[in-house]
């Protein structure tokens, strides 16, 4: 037989023993896993539409029966001003950064559950997994913007409503509030992952988090009509920042202080650091239990 | 050289009752202080835990305790040990699925471990993205399994199935194909637990073969754990035995394997001469459960001691959990050498499909056919040409005592892995 296989070097080692420390992450064995990764990323994306006729069509219908929806329910029968911007366009953006969010949160916060069988099997670096979460639902991300720019399009250049909307040098900065929403679900979907391993009951709780979550998120209204004693309830959700962003980038709408970004950027950081030391505590012997 | 595998003082403690997965409101009550006394947790086949395994806490009790070997490049390791004497704890160990709790063990090269093929397939993919997913998930890189690929196809002998996806396949086809990946990863170290259990007979032949080539043409360890004595003599050059999470013997499997069939049995349960299984221990596929054997006299009282002349009855009931058509359950009997004194198998009455329920196989062997000396039952369910069902394992021992026999005349052991009762004739010929 061929001798392909790379031989490993001369004094591999692997030491065993029961871990010590808060927080080790294993970045150089993680990035010797990123061809697992990407076969991750494509097992999660061709899964998903196996047998459906549409297939990746999905993407990018989802946000548009999404947004339609809240034309109706949130734009007519509640009557929600969009500070003049056009309502699909409006929930359109909103749902952007929102859909993002919370997929990778539902596809990551359960990341021991769902992967009971494999952990129980097979040893490879456990954050793959949620990393694969994040990234696989960035090509989700990617085919969602079609319907938005095609809509924005139309209705900067096609309607009356098109001095609404206005392009700025702040459409460069797009790409920030983006990584700040995968930033801030990692850290949660981390979170997420290590408490529903140890109390399946969160498994429940989980479903109301994402629910409330999104109310309590600027996504189908804005800033404006929020009442001035519930801003900071507002503010004190880390996403708000994000989601807003996304507005006053593509859309050039919005209102955005520097305290709150400040604010929404440490708290993003701090869960995801005190995310991964939870998740590797669990990590450690959550065979056993699972 | 530098022996592969080192382990030293290894040790592993596991909770019992309800294992860290607890609920919410037991944390709450256990932070408030209102946590009432818990029952005794069960051990396996509701035992007490053994005092010398019981942890620090209670209901924690060690898994593995104070383990300690080395193990030389190329060298294949048989494992002997009952359920629950720490094989695979020491395997999950080794292959890095949970950490110790105190010790350590050092690997010098890759591991790769089978501790059940086909790990991270995905039904929907097709055979030839769950080979590189497969691959990825076992450590290889990309350009490695492309490189591969031919071979472990070929391997597999799924060829013209590739585009299809895997939930179609067959189960002998899954099995051929997942063994076929890890097979090719080349590691250093191999852990095998129960692998061969599956797949038709042909493809376990390839498969040790296989197990083989890679230990000495390329010099690999292998660990292999298995409840076939046959295969570990065959394979193995070294043996290990575990008993209650302690390393108890090690050295050649001829040695490692009369000393681990003479501590098999009866000890395991209240009564002697049968294992009757209530939890979740009982050895199990997803399709069939067995839920006791027993091995009576002609009374039906289980007993471990037949005259030689009497009849044994070896009565095995199980659980069918999905239906199943054409599963057989294959009774062997072997001497403590590990020959095979012979077999046999309800194949003639299980040819029908049986629907979930609860089952009853026996098998009558009648008196005067077995010779004065121990035998251990073995068995095996499998449907012929396609899959095992249950592995084969051995079971329970018993032993023939010589009374009504004609080899009970004489005090020497008599020749023979059986003694038949056969007619003879003596007569004076006229000359």
């Amino acid at each position: 037989m061929a001798e392909i296989a790379a031989k490993p070097p001369q004094n591999f080692e692997i030491l065993i023993q029961p871990s010590r420390g808060w927080l080790n992450i294993p970045w150089a064995e993680i990035w010797e896993y990123r061809d697992l990764l990407l076969v991750l990323v494509q097992r999660d994306f061709i899964s998903r539409y196996k047998q459906t006729i549409l297939g990746p069509l999905w993407h990018l219908l989802q946000p548009v029966i999404t947004a339609a929806v809240f034309v109706v329910v949130f734009g007519g029968i509640a009557g929600i001003p969009t500070d003049g911007i056009p309502k699909l366009l409006f929930y359109l953006c909103g749902l952007l950064g929102w859909s993002y969010f919370s997929q990778n949160i539902t596809n990551g916060g359960a990341t021991f559950i769902n992967n009971a069988h494999l952990f129980g099997k097979v040893y490879f670096p456990r954050l793959i997994v949620p990393i694969s979460v994040i990234v696989s639902n960035l090509i989700a991300f990617a085919l969602q913007l079609i319907p938005f720019v095609i809509c924005l399009i139309f209705y900067k250049f096609f309607t009356h409503q098109g001095g609404s909307i206005a392009f700025t040098w702040r459409l460069l900065l797009a790409p920030l509030p983006l990584l700040h929403v995968a930033v801030l679900s990692f850290g949660v979907s981390l979170w997420m992952s290590a408490s529903t391993a140890k109390y399946r009951d969160l498994i429940h709780l989980n479903q109301y988090i994402i629910q409330i979550w999104m109310f309590a998120t600027p996504i189908f209204y804005p800033l404006s009509q929020v009442s001035k004693k519930l801003t900071w309830a507002i503010w004190a959700n880390p996403l708000s920042v994000p989601i807003e962003s996304f507005r006053i980038c593509l859309l050039g709408h919005g209102t955005l202080g520097a305290s709150e970004i400040v604010i929404s950027v440490a708290t993003s950081i701090l869960l995801t650091a005190t995310g991964l030391i939870a998740f590797q505590r669990v990590e450690r012997t959550v065979v056993d239990s699972v | 050289m530098k022996p592969v595998v080192e382990v030293e003082n290894l040790s592993k403690l596991y909770r019992l009752g309800a294992i860290g997965a607890s609920s919410l409101r037991e944390t709450v009550e256990r932070v408030f202080g209102k946590k009432k006394q818990v029952a005794p947790a069960q051990f396996t086949k509701d035992k007490p835990i053994a005092d010398d395994r019981r942890g620090p806490e209670p209901n924690s009790f060690w898994a593995l305790k104070d383990v300690s070997f080395s193990i030389q490049p190329g060298e294949v390791v048989g494992i002997l040990g009952r359920n629950g004497a720490g094989k695979s704890t020491l395997l999950k160990i080794l292959s890095r699925i949970t950490e110790p709790t105190s010790g350590r063990a050092t690997l010098r090269g890759r591991v790769v471990s089978l501790l059940e093929v086909g790990t991270g397939f995905h039904p929907e993919l097709t055979g030839r993205e769950n080979i590189f997913l497969n691959g990825a998930i076992m450590g290889m890189k990309r350009t490695e399994i492309a490189a591969k690929f031919d071979e472990i196809v070929e391997f597999a002998e799924v060829g013209k199935f590739l585009d299809t996806p895997v939930k179609r396949y067959s189960s002998g086809m899954y099995v051929r194909l997942a063994f076929a990946v890890a097979a090719h990863l080349e590691p250093e170290i191999l852990l095998i637990d129960e692998v061969l259990a599956v797949g038709d007979a042909g493809f376990q032949k390839k498969c040790l073969g296989k197990m083989d080539e890679v230990a000495t043409k390329h010099g690999r360890t292998v660990f292999f754990v298995s409840h076939n004595m046959g295969a570990v003599r065959s394979l193995c050059e070294h043996a290990i035995l575990f008993e209650g999470g302690r390393l108890v013997m090690t050295g050649n499997p001829g040695d490692v394997i009369s000393r681990y069939l003479s501590a098999t049995s009866p000890q395991d349960s209240d009564v002697e001469g049968q294992i009757i299984w209530n939890g979740k221990d009982a050895p199990t596929s997803h399709d069939l459960k067995l839920r006791s054997i027993r091995l009576l006299n002609g009374l039906g009282v289980p007993q471990t001691t037949f005259e030689s002349d009497k009849p044994i009855t070896v009565e095995v009931e199980y659980e069918v959990l999905e239906r199943i058509r054409g599963a057989r359950f294959c009774l062997l009997l072997l001497t403590q050498e590990g020959e095979v004194a012979f077999s046999a198998t309800d194949h003639m009455f299980q040819q029908e499909t049986q629907n979930p329920g609860v089952y009853k196989t026996a098998c009558l062997l009648p008196g005067g056919l077995l010779n004065r000396r121990q035998y251990i039952v073995h068995l095996q369910c499998d449907i012929p040409g396609e899959r095992y069902v249950l592995p084969a394992a051995e079971y329970l021992s018993f032993t023939v005592s010589g009374i009504g026999n004609q080899s009970s005349t004489f005090p020497e052991p008599w020749p023979g892995v059986v003694c038949p009762r056969v007619s003879w004739k003596v007569e004076e010929l006229k000359s």
